[in-house]
């Protein structure tokens, strides 16, 4: 095969070219299947499929189970607590690690690198190892007034805290990365000049920045809104979660029928599916801004 | 202090020199004013707090528990009971044998089918090819959505009476089911399945960014000393994968050891899924509220991540330190 391409090359269509897209868009219409699946289920009447099967020719297409999901289990009120959850968790996160990354990549002090190493190790736990005392910690403080349930346990607030607590591990590790490739002259001729620290971080280094924390923010919004496993332990009130643990329960309670489920699980999705249309590169640019650093 | 210069530097720095980065700030620190300092203690203090009480005196707290009894009522009824927690779990809990191995299988399938297989497509999608984003995007697409999201698709798939595979093969129908969800002999590998569908779209991407950074001038070396396509990839291309490798082994190390999401909306962690995750969890939002044995049950995860997480921050944190 080699040898002929060498021979003629400018042949336009090679054959194994050609047997590559074949398998890659094999493989890539295969790998969607299980989500075209469900948009097939939910795009059909439950009447329907108990009569005819699952696997049947459609007799009627229609958007009628996304309608009903989202009504009936009042979906824009999960919509909107993850709102009130991911946004201030992504922006502070992105507030407090650019800060952090600041003081380590910008001064030489002593524990910069054991402070750095504090944050990097915290975000490689398992959620798991930490959410026994935290689940008694938030239990214990008493905010009465602040939140609802007055107290951190049951609360946005308390979500917000660990999205931020965790995730500005990662954030800390790839920014402080980020800010040592900018030139040292840059914040040395400003300090020199009687710019003060904070004037330093916020007109000079952090705009800078803005390419980083662009993939660290999408990044972060899909991580956070996509967060299961810390609603469910740290909300107890159906009513106060966030979307993707919301759904859950909506399927006991709400959701009697597979097609409903499915419709209710691809809107569930969609948020996340468009951000990540839209900021594709911001996206992958930032899972691999954190994962070369090995 | 003019605001010209804030104005002028970041022009300048839009073009970095070559070169290493100069060393930080060292000789200028008596620059510093009292009022620097103390900003600079509050923006790194503020954060660092946070993080450790959150983070380090709760995973701390961890282990202290693990060596007491406690039903969460009130600080009087901590009682110090030793190892006596750590010798109920390894000898009498029949859920914890399993889950340790349910984790270690999920590290070694993730290891062995989605890992290459993310490496295989990676290597097709570098080859310069038209509609290499329409391709990626497909096998991305999963690793945007919820753990949560992706264990409902899977079960309109493997539902006993509604799902896809038992209505193509004939499964369907009461006394035929094969029970992909409840059976404890099919349920782990049907979920990792699921898990795997979402594990090679996000190897792809690390293999991707890592092939980006391979000097094309190694593989035109390699074409014209007459090498086929898989001896330059085994003997060129993958050797300077190196680093890209040690990133993919702790991630899944990692993400066998975080499994959760799929497997609790699945069957709960029914039998035959059991984690070490989920045996924590089930001590914490179940009925009993056993906090001193559900922190053993940390203890031993924290241990196991500790075993990937400290070798790899040395690592890492020594190439740091020489940069």
């Amino acid at each position: 095969m080699s040898t002929l391409a060498l021979k003629k090359p400018k042949t336009p269509i090679r054959p194994a070219r050609i047997l590559l897209h074949l398998f890659l868009a094999g493989a890539a219409l295969a790998w969607l299947a299980p989500l075209l699946w469900a948009v097939y289920a939910a795009m059909r009447p439950y009447a329907e499929t108990s009569e005819k099967g699952y696997v049947s020719w459609p007799d009627t297409l229609n958007f009628d189970n996304f309608t009903n999901a989202f009504t009936q289990s009042d979906m824009t009120h999960y919509f909107v607590n993850t709102l009130i959850i991911a946004v201030p968790a992504v922006l502070l996160t992105l507030f407090l690690s650019s800060m952090v990354a600041f003081y380590v990549s910008r001064f030489d002090f002593r524990l910069n690198l054991a402070l750095l190493l504090v944050f990097t190790a915290g975000n490689l736990l398992p959620q798991q190892v930490i959410i026994t005392p935290l689940y008694r910690l938030y239990l214990l403080i008493d905010l009465p007034g602040i939140t609802m349930s007055g107290k951190l346990y049951d609360s946005a607030l308390g979500l917000v805290l660990i999205h931020v607590a965790f995730q500005s591990g990662f954030c800390a590790f790839v920014l402080s990365n980020y800010m040592r490739t900018l030139p040292h002259e840059l914040t040395e001729a400003a300090l020199v000049d009687g710019a003060s620290v904070w004037r330093m971080y916020w007109q000079i280094v952090l705009p800078l920045c803005r390419p980083a924390m662009a993939a660290l923010a999408t990044l972060l919004s899909i991580w956070i809104y996509n967060d299961f496993f810390w609603a469910l332990v740290l909300i107890s009130t159906g009513e106060n979660m966030p979307i993707t643990s919301a759904l859950n329960n909506l399927t006991g309670t709400y959701f009697t029928d597979p097609n409903l489920v499915a419709a209710g699980a691809l809107l569930t999705a969609i948020p996340t599916l468009i951000v990540y249309f839209v900021l594709q590169r911001q996206f992958v640019s930032g899972l691999t801004l954190g994962a070369n650093k090995g | 202090m003019s605001t010209q210069i804030t104005e002028e530097i970041p022009e300048a720095a839009t073009v970095p020199p070559p070169g290493a980065a100069p060393k930080a700030v060292h000789g200028h620190r008596r620059l510093l004013t009292r009022r620097d300092r103390l900003t600079l203690g509050l923006m790194a203090g503020l954060p660092t707090i946070l993080h450790i009480a959150l983070v380090w005196v709760t995973a701390l707290a961890s282990i202290a528990l693990a060596f007491t009894t406690w039903d969460g009522i009130g600080f009087d009824s901590i009682q110090w009971v030793g190892l006596q927690n750590f010798k109920e779990l390894f000898e009498q809990n029949p859920q914890f044998w399993p889950a340790v191995q349910h984790n270690v299988i999920w590290f070694a399938v993730l290891i062995v089918i989605p890992t290459p297989l993310g490496l295989f497509l990676a290597v097709q999608l570098d080859k310069k090819i038209r509609f290499s984003r329409v391709y990626q995007t497909a096998f991305f697409l999963p690793v945007v959505m919820s753990m949560a999201v992706i264990g409902f698709v899977w079960q309109l798939i493997y539902n006993p009476d509604t799902g896809l595979i038992n209505s193509v093969i004939g499964a369907n129908e009461p006394g035929k089911y094969i029970d992909w969800i409840g059976d404890p002999d099919l349920n782990l590998w049907a979920i990792l399945i699921a898990a795997s569908w979402r594990h090679a779209g996000y190897m792809m991407i690390l293999y991707l960014a890592g092939l980006k950074g391979v000097d094309p001038s190694l593989r035109e070396a390699s074409a014209l000393d007459g090498a086929s396509e898989w001896q330059t990839f085994k003997n060129v291309i993958f050797p300077t994968l190196r680093p890209t490798n040690t990133v993919v082994l702790v991630v899944t190390i990692i993400e066998a050891l975080r499994a959760f999401d799929l497997v609790y909306v699945f069957n709960g962690g029914a039998e035959g899924t059991e984690l070490l995750s989920i045996l924590v969890t089930s001590n914490i939002i179940g009925e009993s509220s056993r906090i001193g044995y559900g922190s053993a049950i940390a203890v031993v995860l924290l241990l196991i991540s500790l075993v990937v997480i400290v070798p790899y921050l040395v690592a890492t944190f020594r190439k740091e330190r020489r940069a």
